[in-house]
């Protein structure tokens, strides 16, 4: 195989690796959104907790991994359900711009509680899993890179499978197509918005879990939670399989710019920014996204 | 002969409406409105657009809280109960703008219906107990039978909703409230925007649901054939007051209908 082709394909492959991480950010922006209509913009900061709560596990109490990643996952349910009973809740029927506001103070509220329970410094979790590189033909993947990514596949069919297959997932899919009919119906629809945010918070855990275990825990963790907002805007905001294709199209895309513009720019990173052109792009030309449904406002 | 036929023979009155009161702002939706339900009976409510029928409706299956009056249901006071929870007492309602979930299967909708009915929770679903799976199974098989073959549907179960002409979706409308088993079904419009053939099918299937399932049947209507045809009483609404109620013939002949509908100088 020639050099250049073996460039493409690696290329590809770690694009493909960061677009399942992407996904799975997405993932927890869509399934508040699709139940609320609330755009959460603390989706970063539930990450970046749920990474700490998981470190504070391994180090404290010496858990193993698995124990760790389940006990800041249930941590981040509670979370979830109780940010939603106590600060969403009483906003229910407020301008969509007040709530807004709310999720980014909120944002900032997490980030200082982080800071004072475990410092500005940077983490990063006792090693898990084998050191060697994956090799798969003549590609080179890193391992930290590699289980990681298994994770977040995992997290994300888990999810999906969820909405497609329990009642309870087909009682929330229900509720984000008609919350009048899903009421009437006998589904209560609170216990589904409470459900919704703790769902979104566990898949944010497990997906800043991930991003830990790639590049440190710090604070600053959540600020990837916005880098991923070109993703769900891609792949239509209300819409799961949409944010595992956004995830994968913006993932190769930064990656191939990384890979072949970005070393004849002197310094500057095309990859930086791809993603946010192709958000401006979306917006102009597709605002609902490629999978997202189109708003029809009927008065 | 024991007894007296008169008694014997009247039924209670399942659903009461006891001056109603509900305005927006400044504008009264419905103003002292007063409503009883024989159980088993098929009561329909008629008046001009704007009426306040829907606002009825939605005060009795529990979306807008009246500022006064009581809604009392199966002889408990609902009026404070949300609309999930009246879901499971066994009130149950289609809607005026089919509202199925469209991106569903019908069987996905149908089946929804039935939620409000069982019991296994969240977190047993989720783990596919054995218990949640045999809901599951039992709750098929029902469905299958009660309202599927019941209706007539049985080769759509698998159709996305949104896919299917505009009868079949009201008639997909009143499976999934079947579903529920409701006690009573409050239906809004149902052959509204039907062809004929359909509003023939429709009217046949509410009078099915009424004579064999013994389901009590409140209907907003504005084809006055279907209305006079199927009902057994009919309440009258003029903005926001009930302006008149009794049978078909009564209703037909009331000199403040006639004046609602036609105007003025008619009556």
């Amino acid at each position: 195989m020639s050099e250049g082709l073996v460039h493409l394909l690696q290329l590809l492959v770690s694009g493909v690796v960061t677009g399942g991480i992407y996904a799975l950010v997405a993932m927890g922006f869509v399934v508040v959104y699709k139940a609320t209509r609330v755009i959460n913009f603390a989706t970063g900061e539930f990450m970046m907790l749920g990474a700490f709560f998981a470190w504070t596990a391994m180090g404290a109490v010496q858990a193993p991994f698995v124990v760790a990643l389940l006990a800041a996952v249930a941590a981040s349910a509670l979370l979830g359900m109780a940010t939603e009973r106590l600060v969403l809740r009483p906003l229910l029927g407020q301008r969509t711009i007040s709530v807004i506001m709310v999720t980014i103070g909120l944002a900032a509220i997490f980030k200082g509680l982080a800071q004072i329970a475990w410092s500005g410094d940077y983490r990063s979790y006792p090693s898990i899993f084998p050191r060697a590189p994956i090799e798969l033909g003549p590609i080179l993947l890193p391992s930290r890179q590699f289980y990681p990514f298994l994770i977040a596949v995992a997290a994300i069919a888990l999810v999906g499978l969820g909405f497609r297959f329990t009642r309870t997932g087909v009682a929330m899919r229900a509720t984000a197509d008609d919350q009048m009919a899903a009421f009437g119906m006998g589904i209560d629809i609170r216990r589904i918005f409470s459900l919704s945010w703790s769902l979104a918070a566990m898949t944010a855990a497990v997906a800043g879990i991930v991003v830990g275990i790639i590049g440190g825990i710090s604070p600053q963790l959540g600020a990837i939670g916005l880098r991923t907002f070109p993703v769900v805007i891609l792949g239509g905001l209300d819409s799961i399989g949409g944010a595992l294709v956004g995830g994968v199209i913006i993932g190769v895309l930064e990656n191939l710019a990384g890979g072949y513009v970005d070393p004849l720019l002197d310094g500057a990173s095309l990859k930086e920014v791809v993603p946010f052109v192709v958000l401006v792009l979306t917006l102009m030309v597709r605002p609902y996204g490629l999978f997202g449904t189109r708003e029809v406002e009927r008065l | 002969m024991t007894g007296s036929p008169g008694v014997e023979g009247e039924s209670r009155d399942i659903l009461s409406v006891e001056g109603l009161s509900l305005s927006f702002g400044g504008l009264a939706a419905l103003a002292d409105v007063n409503l009883s339900v024989r159980e088993g009976s098929i009561t329909g409510i008629i008046g001009p657009n704007g009426a306040g029928k829907t606002s009825l409706l939605n005060c009795i299956s529990g979306f807008y809280r009246p500022q006064r009056g009581r809604v009392t249901f199966d002889g408990k006071d609902v009026t404070r109960v949300a609309p999930d929870r009246r879901a499971a007492l066994g009130i149950g309602r289609t809607f005026q703008n089919v509202a199925l979930f469209e991106g569903m299967s019908v069987l996905d909708n149908v089946k929804l219906g039935a939620h409000a009915r069982l019991r296994s929770g969240i977190l047993s679903t989720m783990a596919f107990t054995p218990r949640a799976r045999r809901e599951e199974l039992e709750l098929r098989e029902q469905v299958e039978n009660e309202v599927f073959d019941f209706l007539e549907i049985e080769h759509l179960r698998h159709r996305t909703v949104g896919s299917l002409a505009y009868g079949l979706q009201k008639r997909v409308d009143l499976a999934r409230a079947l579903a529920m088993r409701p006690r009573i079904l409050l239906l809004d419009e149902p052959v509204a925007g039907m062809n004929e053939e359909e509003t023939e099918d429709m009217a046949r299937f509410i009078l099915d649901v009424q004579e064999e399932r013994g389901v009590t049947i409140v209907l907003i209507e504005h084809d006055m054939g279907v209305v006079m045809d199927l009902c057994d009483r009919i309440a009258v609404l003029s903005f926001g007051e009930r302006i008149a109620a009794g049978t078909p013939d009564e209703v037909r002949r009331d000199p403040e209908v006639i004046r609602a509908y036609l105007g003025e100088e008619a009556a």
